[in-house]
């Protein structure tokens, strides 16, 4: 049975994808299909539109009034991207039907063989493929991955590397851009070449070109392998800020491949110029960053356009340091990273969730558009085969990456306390994936001579990496077995030694007398809190702390697994409190596994979890694009669930934390449980008398989100009023339904805010 | 204030060297910040750290203090606490933050991370009674949550309980309804922590060439007047 549906899924699969690049390849050979992206194709379809649009326009007979009209022209431009990127598409998605090759091959080789395809087949028809154009590229197609990337950086580990990151960056880019550059000069030196005519500027360049290490590809290939968050965030983090160092290099020698000559002036003007243009790119994406920050704090009245605000600003970030020539990647990275934490304690839960959607979204798609793009551009050409240039710099690339990786190491180590090993150093080696940002910029050359023998080497050198290095870094790190990504139990015990940690050490350090990497880090985080926030959060979520938050994320999580694992057999008649207790007996506290529900049960509990919605902080953990499925209850809370998850913690507590597990203690237990919410919404009394009043009187509280503010919270609870009232219909405790009514009793002018806000 | 150059000879530091692992140069200039914050006496007291103005704005700073005042940590039996340190008591404690060797075999880097663990152990269990109560544990929540002002006790109260569960239910995994949880002793806190690399985050770097002339003129200028330190940033 499973054979056979595997053979009709793959015979299905292969069969859409033919169907496919059939349709593509006939509409791409219709007259005016061939734009892609390249210029406007734009035919004088001046008849025929006269013909439609003005009958009355010669002196011919009267035509009949076209019921039905072909006019293609019209609409050829959108139609073919739409149909491009339906394409790829539905590439990605046939990929993951066939199981057994998405194990092997990563996707992005999947998606290059692809464009192969496409553009073989195209070029069969005699057409003009499109190419990856450059401004294509740079434009539309880089800033989504790099912003996702961004917006999604682990700071902690990226912060707590940087110097090791910035060597890499900066000094490993150079090394390989000036050791590449020179040995192909004096590879193209030898007679049998035939390529003396190549000087060294442009030898220069061309290293410039191809020394950079991808943030795309590696970004693709690492993503599927999991390995351990210092590695990734290495060579990720290496391939995000040499971007600085290759715009320097490129535009340099660029300048002086036209002249001939480079002076020592030119080569300081050079250095300067790299400052400027990484300290420039990243002030403007500060800037913008901050305004970012302080316009979603006043986003509270149009929750709809917030996540647009984000996407916008960053693009402009981007953009703007693109008309100065500066960074535009480190820009998308400053701003996002900037942005974010202030961006996420103002913006409303579905407006976060938007985000982070469409951030995958627009970068999963670009991505693959980008890949598949190579491999048509492949087919196109120009090409100028020449073996001894393309070997050569092959090995060049490879052999100036491990140098530079074991030279680099051997002297970060002397700086590091967390020493990088020989595996670690192999894995940073072999991740050095070039892509399609080199295959840009080579793109952008303007001497066609050379241009087409640098293209060439530098297709067949992200061909090799990706293919090949991109392949086999999965079996090598089995086989070398380097540590994987740590399943990070979200735990509360952990998070309080982090923090406890992190004012430990400074206070060692001020013992000590040196001001080291904690202590600017305390004062950082002072300034931060003192001023920043109070500026760019609104109301009181300024003075959130982060244990807070975390605990209540915890618990959030807590709460649903309980809901899964302990209640799910009862819980669409929403069980009393009793038949709940008495499942917890039945499953252990904090069992991590969810066992197997049936179908239909685990369709109402999500329906009713998602149905009341409510703000939650959810930091997205791993930035991942292929772990955005692994939460569907990331944003569902409930009251009732609460409710179940608060009676069983109190309860338990009363019987380990108090000494008689005496069940008339509960409620006093239960009282000093509940009053923490209460106590911590009271400072909250600035935003709304008649919420605050609610609340006063209120021996329960709504969510335990002790930490929001009422201002967003309002629109989700009065969204949940009507759920919740219908779905309270049988609480065991007397307490409960009083503390619900009173919770909702929200007065209803509220609910016309709300819909003005929403609408 | 100038009497630097008085180091002690070469051989008291051999054997610190050897109990600490610390090299010859970290000794002499943690010595150098000894002798700088006891005001060149022989002994460290506590009202010594409040001049560190930098550890007022600390949230554990009384923890911090107070381990380096506790017995358990110089692996001495004394019972009564002390009041005053020595040099090598000093040192003792600091060792705690040292980074382990490169070249450290599994069985060292199991025994370091136990020691690390120790030492943070020691520094909840205010008690001395060899378990970490809720009530201490509590105490631990509410000064790191002192931090920002604006929190009432009872929100640390929940998450410590929180916490408490969470070690329960690890340690002890499902608890009959009327059993009740003494406490975390220390084998439980090494089963808690865990996942947690303490011996790699629990460092910090010491410095093996002499920078404490740089730290000497502000916390030297800040002997004489404080806020001088506080304008420093």
């Amino acid at each position: 049975m499973a054979g056979l549906g595997s053979v009709c899924s793959r015979r299905l699969a292969g069969f859409v994808s033919l169907l496919l690049l059939v349709f593509v390849a006939v509409i791409s050979a219709s007259p005016d299909a061939a734009t892609g992206a390249n210029e406007t194709l734009r035919r004088p379809s001046g008849h025929s539109l006269d013909d439609s649009h003005h009958p009355r326009n010669s002196s011919e007979h009267r035509k009949a009034f076209p019921v039905l009209a072909f006019n293609y022209e019209h609409v050829s431009k959108p139609f073919v991207i739409s149909l491009w990127i339906l394409l790829a598409l539905l590439m990605k998605l046939g990929f993951h039907i066939i199981p057994r090759v998405s194990h092997i091959v990563p996707e992005s080789c999947l998606l290059i063989f692809v464009g192969l395809l496409v553009g073989g087949v195209i070029k069969a028809m005699d057409q003009t493929p499109p190419v990856l154009d450059t401004k294509l590229f740079f434009l539309y197609l880089l800033p989504p991955i790099i912003l996702d990337a961004g917006y999604f950086l682990p700071i902690r580990p990226f912060t707590e590397n940087m110097g090791t990151i910035l060597v890499f960056a900066v000094v490993g880019t150079l090394w390989n851009a000036f050791f590449i550059g020179g040995m192909m000069f004096a590879v193209c030196q030898i007679e049998a070449a035939q390529v003396g005519h190549v000087d060294l500027l442009s030898c220069l360049l061309f290293g410039s070109i191809i020394s950079a290490v991808d943030p795309v590809a590696v970004l693709a290939v690492f993503e599927e392998i999991h390995i351990n968050e210092l590695l990734h965030i290495l060579v990720f983090g290496e391939s995000l800020l040499n971007d600085a160092v290759t715009v320097v290099l490129y535009h340099l020698f660029e300048e002086f491949a036209h002249e001939g000559t480079v002076t020592v002036g030119d080569a300081l003007l050079g250095v300067v110029s790299f400052f400027v243009v990484s300290v420039g790119g990243v002030m403007v994406g500060v800037i913008y960053g901050v305004l970012g920050a302080f316009t979603s704090r006043f986003t509270s009245h149009s929750r709809v356009i917030e996540p647009l605000f984000v996407f916008l600003y960053s693009y402009m970030a981007y953009l703007s340091a693109e008309v100065f020539h500066l960074s535009g990647i480190m820009s998308l990275i400053a701003c996002g990273v900037i942005m974010r934490p202030y961006v996420e304690a103002n913006i409303s839960h579905k407006s976060y969730t938007t985000i982070k959607y469409f951030l995958k979204m627009w970068s999963s798609v670009s991505e693959t558009l980008i890949f598949i793009f190579l491999g048509v551009s492949t087919v196109e050409g120009p090409h100028n085969w020449n073996w001894i240039f393309v070997i050569f710099t092959l090995i060049l690339c490879l052999l100036s990456r491990v140098l530079g990786v074991v030279g680099l190491t051997f002297i970060i180590n002397k700086f590091r306390i967390i020493k990088l090993t020989k595996k670690d150093q192999f894995i940073v080696a072999y991740g050095g994936l070039r892509g399609a940002i080199a295959f840009s910029l080579g793109f952008l050359l303007t001497d066609t001579e050379k241009k087409d023998m640098f293209l060439t080497a530098i297709i067949t050198v992200i061909f090799f990496t990706v293919f090949v290095q991109g392949m086999t870094i999965r079996p090598l790190v089995e086989l070398l077995a380097v540590k994987k990504k740590k399943e990070s139990k979200a735990s509360i015990n952990e998070e309080i030694h982090t923090q406890f940690l992190d004012h430990l050490l400074t206070g060692i350090e001020d013992i000590c007398g040196h001001y080291g990497h904690h202590h600017w880090k305390d004062k950082l985080n002072r300034f931060n809190r003192t001023y920043v926030k109070k500026w760019l959060i609104a109301g009181d979520r300024s003075s959130e702390p982060q244990l807070i938050s975390f605990y209540n994320k915890m618990e959030m999580k807590e709460a649903m697994m309980l809901v899964e694992s302990g209640s799910a057999a009862k819980l669409p008649s929403l069980a009393s409190a009793a038949s709940l207790q008495n499942a917890q007996q039945r499953a252990p506290p904090k069992q991590r596994a969810i066992p197997s529900i049936s179908k239909t049960r685990e369709q109402e509990i999500r329906k009713i979890l998602r149905a009341n919605l409510q703000k939650t902080r959810q930091r997205l953990r791993s930035y991942s694009r292929h772990d955005l499925f692994s939460d569907p209850f990331e944003d569902s809370m409930s009251e009732i669930r609460f409710r179940k998850q608060r009676v069983q913690m109190e309860r338990r507590m009363s019987h380990y934390l108090t000494v008689p597990a005496n069940r008339q203690e509960t409620p006093s237990a239960r009282k000093v449980w509940f009053e923490p919410e209460h106590k911590v919404y009271t400072y909250d009394e600035s935003e709304s008398p008649r919420d605050g009043a609610a609340l006063e009187t209120l021996p329960d509280t709504v969510s335990l989100l002790s930490e929001s503010p009422q201002r967003p919270d309002q629109s989700s609870r009065l969204r949940k009023r009507g759920d919740a009232e219908q779905s309270a219909n049988a609480p065991d405790s007397q307490e409960e339904p009083q503390k619900l009514s009173r919770c909702f009793s929200d007065p209803g002018p509220k609910e016309e805010e709300e819909e003005e806000g929403e609408g | 204030m100038g009497s630097l150059q008085s180091s002690p000879s070469h051989q008291d530091y051999v054997d610190l060297a050897e109990k600490t692992g610390f090299s010859f140069e970290q000794i002499s200039i943690l010595h150098k910040r000894f002798k700088q914050l006891s005001h060149n006496e022989d002994k460290l007291r506590r009202e010594h750290f409040g001049q560190i103005t930098d550890l007022h704005a600390n949230p554990i700073r009384e923890q911090i203090v107070e381990a380096f005042f506790d017995r358990r940590n110089f692996y001495q039996e004394i019972e009564e606490p002390v009041s005053e340190i020595s040099f090598e008591n000093f040192l003792v404690v600091m060792s705690n933050f040292r980074p382990p060797s490169d070249n450290m075999s599994q069985e060292k880097l199991v025994k370091v991370r136990k020691e690390k663990l120790r030492f943070l152990f020691n520094m909840h269990d205010t008690d001395k009674d060899g378990t970490i109560t809720l009530e201490e544990y509590r105490h631990v929540v509410e000064e790191l949550l002192s931090y920002y002002e604006a929190l009432e006790t009872e929100t640390a109260r929940g998450i410590a309980d929180a916490a408490m569960l969470e070690v329960a239910s690890i340690t002890r995994g499902h608890m009959e309804p009327d059993e009740f949880y003494e406490g975390i002793t220390f084998e439980h806190f090494l089963k808690l922590l865990e996942g947690f690399d303490i011996e790699s985050r629990m460092n910090i770097r010491f410095m093996n060439m002499d920078t404490t002339t740089l730290c000497f003129l502000t916390t030297y200028r800040g002997v004489k007047s404080w806020p001088f330190q506080l304008y420093f940033w």
